[in-house]
This record gives structure tokens, C-alpha cells and sequence, in this order.
């Protein structure tokens, strides 16, 4: 019986090279991209780096122009975009009293129909679909060594920035008055962010990469009180959920990286039940009171 | 006007502001090092933009403030609803952000802990290491940010409205930490309400509104006639105000008052010296 869930849950990785690979870039995600999630999340950022995300859409698809199917191409392109998104976005939040929302949704909708107008120029339907939906169970070892690569500077980003960032987000007025890191600080998180989502168009495509990114994040935040335990939860999480979307898109023959997704999605309302910190059983089911 | 004593905060034709219409305006003087102020005005009259401006966080649209730019020498406890309580956040963590001074990015708080743990205690919330700060009531949290302060060790401490929020018991309590500070020599100023507790623990006044209405001895400043001016001053705002003619720097020093209907002439007059100096 367990020999059986196993061979299930685990077959198809012995059998086939390429869902070995799949699994590496997809762990590799999971070990970078959650940790920046929980940081947008808990900075109210959540939406921004979705519209960010389509941000890199244009980008990658002038790469795609240039040189076709390429990655670097399409890398370079979409790091240069997305930079230059969040330079701007965090230009406008930190020096106008302007809302940011209403002007990163006018510009992502203007991102991604451009982006999709820029690709249908030279490419197929099929190729919109890779980039819309990424390429996860096609990752050549450039590709692997880019997402290990954005997964090694990241944890080393986010570990030199860890205290300044917390700071940044709890209280920015006393980081300002006792440093001027606030404004590095907080323009080397959104470079980690662009990373991260980089990465994550490489695997689960435009529409999906900050699906590994937040989904894991927000599931982490009913399981653990503070950072120290929501960052690895989180990355626990997305780590699952790569496990259990590639087995099954496998099995069932789903397209692979909305199954990842949906797989994190699943995490994030099984949590929403069951999750001690705030789940919804909790609320019903009230625990019997402390004393003091 | 001599240059001022070391760790003193000189405010030179101070005019500060949000989209060119002064919060602030026209502010003279100088915060002695080791001064125990208090800032009284009404609502809007100014008093956290004084603070903000002098920590840098305002521009100056006129005039200019001196102050210590040593790093570390002025600590500012902003007013509560600045800070996201929602961020999983330990209370001892909250009260580490005050070594940043000592321990920077990278290093270590372990060798601090003591001092720590002394800051919590000085507030009295021993035991509280290790709650999130979200689940600590109003004064609680308060008295959590005082232990960041004590942790800062600051020479220059700026509190904008500490007891907004805060029952009498804890209130009584902070106001002692803040007489011990000022017996170590620490420059304390803090925008405050309730003119009752102005009266009983700060000796030196400044009553704000938008224009400064009187700066020195607390009796002295407190006086019915000053507060009624000041309501009055304060509820003087005009969104067409007309360009300010009280020139700054560089221009008429002989303070020609060409002012915009906003400015009412009679109210003119301040307790503090108000020339205007030439350029420095």
C-alpha cells in the first residue's frame, strides 16, 4: 500500500529525466521565491509584484523578437524590465503621495497586451502559451543554473538585508532616523523580487510566476507566529506543492505549472481551515480560555 | 544671535511644510542641551512637523535648523499609528532595533541582551520578550517603544504625543523615565496635550500655532490670553494663502510685512526674538 503511494508520488521522477529536472528548478523556486513572498505579503505588497510580473512580459518577448526561443535573450529582457518597473514603482511610492495600485494595474494591463502583441509579431500559439504558461517540463541546464543561481543570491541577499528589511517594514520612520539604508534597502528587495519573478517565468510562465511566491507565503502566515517560522513553512510549502503538482500533472496529464499552483492553492485553503494561526475552525471551535 | 552651545538644536526662520503651505512658519530659537520642552498647540498647529523637521523627515521651505548630525544623537518616538503592529514582530525585537547603532546590519544582539532586558524592566514589561507586538494593548506597546528609546541612548529625544492613548498609571510611569533622563543631562522634547501635565513636569514651553505664539517658562507661556491666540492663529488657514513676503534669507531684513490675507496683524508679536538674520 505505502509501496504503491510512493511508486505514485515518486515514479515518474526515477523514470523520466525530464520531470528529474522539472523537480530540481521547481526546488530551487521553492527555496527562493517563498522568502521574498513572505516579505511582500507582510509589506502589503502582494498585488504589486503580480503586476510586476507582467512587467517582465514586454521584456522577455523583445528578447524573444531578438533571438527566439532563447533564454538568455529572454532572461536579459525580462531583468531589464522588470528592474526598471520596480525602480520606477519604487521611485513614485517613496517620493509622491500618489496611490500605487491604480497606476500598476493601468501599467500592467498595458504590460501584458503589449507583451502578447510583441510575441504574436513573430511567434506562434504555441509559443504565447510557453510564455504565458511557462516551460517547466523543458528546462535545459542553463535554465537549471539560473534558477540555482537566483535561489543562492537570493538567500544571501535576503540574509544581509534580513534586519534592515524587517525595520523597513515595521517602522521605515526609525530606519530612516537612525540610517540611510532605507532607501538601498528597499530598492535591493525589489531587485530580489524581479529575480524571483525572472525565475519564476521561466517555470510557470507570465501569468503565474509569483504563484510559487505568494501562494506559499500567505499559506505560511496560519501556520507560524513570527519570521523565523514563516519563512521556512513557507518554503516547506512550496516545496510540496512542487512535489505534488508535477507527480500530478503527470498522472493526470495536466499542463504542469497551473497543477503546481493549484497544488499551492490547495495548501492555502486546507490552512484556511485547519491553520492555527487564524484558520477558520479556529474561529469556530473556540479553545478553552487561559487563566492569565 | 551667538552660535549655539554644543548639542543644541537652533532653529533659524524656520518655515516647514507640506506642498508650500507652512505648517510651521517662521519659527526662531534654540533648544538648550539638556532642555525639558514641552510643544502645546492646538490640532494642526505644527508640533509633529516640528519634530519631523528636525529629525530631516520635513524639508525646510524657509530658513534652516542646526542641529547634532552625530549618528545616533537624536532618537524620535513617532506617534503610535506610524508603526504597522500587524508585522510578526517580538517585543524584544521591537526594543533591538534601538542597538542599531551599535550592532548595524550584520552584527550580533546576543552580547546586548542585558541592556535589553534592563530597558524592558525600566518599563516594566519583564516578561513580554517574547509576545508578538500586535497583541499588546495601547500602553503596553508604548511602553515598549520607551525601551527602545532607553536602548537608543540618545543625547536628544523627541516624543510625539508619548501619552496619546495611555492611562494615567502608565502615563505617571513614562513621565518619571522622562525626568530621569532629563536628570542625565538628556534634551527632551515632547508635543503634548493635557496642559495639566505640561504644567506639573516640563519647565520650558513652546505653544505653537503655525506660528510660534510664545517660547520660554512654562507658567509664563500658558498663560489663558497666549492659549486664546493660539486657537485663533490656528483656524487662520487659507487654501489661496498668497506667496509669504517675510522674506528668509538674502532678502529685506528690515521684515517688511507684505503678508497674504491669511496673516492676521494684530497677532503679530512673539515672545521669542523673530528677526529675521541675513544669509548665513
Amino acid at each position: 500500500m505505502i509501496d504503491t503511494l510512493i511508486d505514485w508520488l515518486f515514479g515518474p521522477f526515477l523514470e523520466f529525466g525530464f520531470m528529474r529536472r522539472a523537480l530540481v528548478g521547481c526546488l530551487a523556486l521553492s527555496l527562493s521565491a517563498p522568502p521574498v513572498g513572505v516579505f511582500l505579503m507582510l509589506r502589503r505588497m502582494s498585488l504589486m509584484s503580480d503586476a510586476m510580473s507582467h512587467a517582465v512580459l514586454p521584456g522577455a518577448a523583445i528578447g524573444f523578437l531578438v533571438a527566439g526561443l532563447s533564454l538568455p535573450a529572454m532572461t536579459l529582457g525580462g531583468l531589464a524590465a522588470g528592474l526598471a518597473v520596480a525602480l520606477l514603482a519604487g521611485a513614485v511610492t517613496r517620493s509622491t503621495l500618489i496611490k500605487e495600485d491604480a497606476s500598476l494595474a493601468a501599467f500592467y494591463l498595458i504590460s501584458l497586451a503589449a507583451g502578447v502583441v510583441l510575441i504574436s509579431l513573430r511567434g506562434s500559439q504555441i509559443d504565447l502559451l510557453h510564455i504565458l504558461f511557462g516551460t517547466v517540463l523543458a528546462l535545459d541546464d542553463p535554465a537549471l543554473l539560473l534558477l540555482g543561481g537566483i535561489a543562492t543570491v537570493t538567500l544571501f541577499g535576503l540574509a544581509a538585508l534580513y534586519r534592515p528589511l524587517v525595520m523597513e517594514c515595521v517602522d521605515p520612520l526609525f530606519l530612516r532616523t537612525v540610517s540611510r539604508a532605507g532607501g538601498p534597502v528597499h530598492y535591493a528587495f525589489l531587485g530580489l523580487v524581479v529575480l524571483n519573478l525572472v525565475g519564476g517565468f521561466q517555470a510557470l510562465g507570465t501569468l503565474l510566476a509569483v504563484g510559487l511566491m505568494l501562494l506559499p507565503a500567505i499559506t505560511a502566515r496560519f501556520w507560524a507566529a513570527d519570521l523565523g517560522g514563516m519563512i521556512p513553512v513557507s518554503v516547506v510549502c512550496a516545496m510540496g506543492a512542487s512535489v505534488a503538482g508535477l507527480t500530478v500533472s503527470y498522472r493526470a496529464d495536466l499542463p504542469t505549472g497551473p497543477a503546481i499552483v493549484l497544488a499551492a492553492g490547495a495548501f492555502y485553503v486546507i490552512s484556511l481551515v485547519i491553520g492555527p494561526r487564524g484558520g477558520l475552525i479556529r474561529r469556530f471551535v473556540r479553545a478553552r480560555h487561559l487563566e492569565g | 544671535m551667538s552660535a549655539p552651545a554644543t548639542g543644541a538644536i537652533a532653529l533659524h526662520g524656520l518655515t516647514l511644510g507640506y506642498d508650500r503651505h507652512p505648517a510651521v512658519h517662521h519659527l526662531d530659537g534654540t533648544i538648550q542641551p539638556g532642555a525639558l520642552l514641552a510643544l502645546v498647540g492646538p490640532n494642526g498647529a505644527g508640533k509633529s512637523t516640528l519634530l519631523k523637521g528636525i529629525i530631516g523627515e520635513v524639508p525646510c521651505l524657509d530658513g534652516w535648523i542646526a542641529r547634532p548630525d552625530l549618528a545616533g544623537a537624536i532618537a524620535y518616538l513617532p506617534q503610535s499609528a506610524e508603526i504597522d503592529r500587524g508585522f510578526p514582530l517580538r517585543v524584544l525585537d521591537l526594543v533591538a532595533m534601538g542597538l542599531w547603532r551599535h550592532i548595524g546590519p550584520w552584527r550580533r544582539a546576543a552580547p546586548y541582551r542585558d541592556r535589553l532586558t534592563e530597558a524592558l524592566a525600566a518599563v516594566g514589561l519583564v516578561g513580554f520578550e517574547d509576545r508578538p507586538i500586535g497583541t499588546l494593548s495601547g500602553g503596553q506597546f508604548q511602553r515598549a517603544l520607551f525601551a527602545r528609546l532607553i536602548v537608543q541612548d540618545a543625547r536628544v529625544i523627541l516624543l510625539d504625543e508619548p501619552f496619546t492613548g495611555v492611562d494615567g498609571r502608565t502615563s505617571a510611569d513614562l513621565l518619571r523615565l522622562i525626568g530621569a533622563w532629563h536628570g542625565q543631562g538628556r534634551t527632551i522634547v515632547a508635543a503634548l496635550h493635557d496642559l495639566a501635565q505640561v504644567r506639573a513636569h516640563f519647565p520650558q514651553t513652546l505653544l505653537l500655532a503655525r506660528e510660534p505664539v510664545a517660547w520660554g517658562p512654562t507658567d509664563r507661556v500658558l498663560t489663558p490670553h497666549n492659549l486664546a491666540r493660539a486657537q485663533t492663529l490656528s483656524e487662520a488657514w487659507d487654501e489661496d494663502a498668497a506667496i509669504c513676503g517675510r522674506a528668509g534669507d538674502g532678502h529685506a531684513p528690515s521684515h517688511a510685512h507684505s503678508h497674504g490675507p491669511a496673516h492676521d496683524h494684530t497677532t503679530h508679536g512673539h515672545a521669542q526674538d523673530h528677526g529675521h538674520r541675513d544669509a548665513p
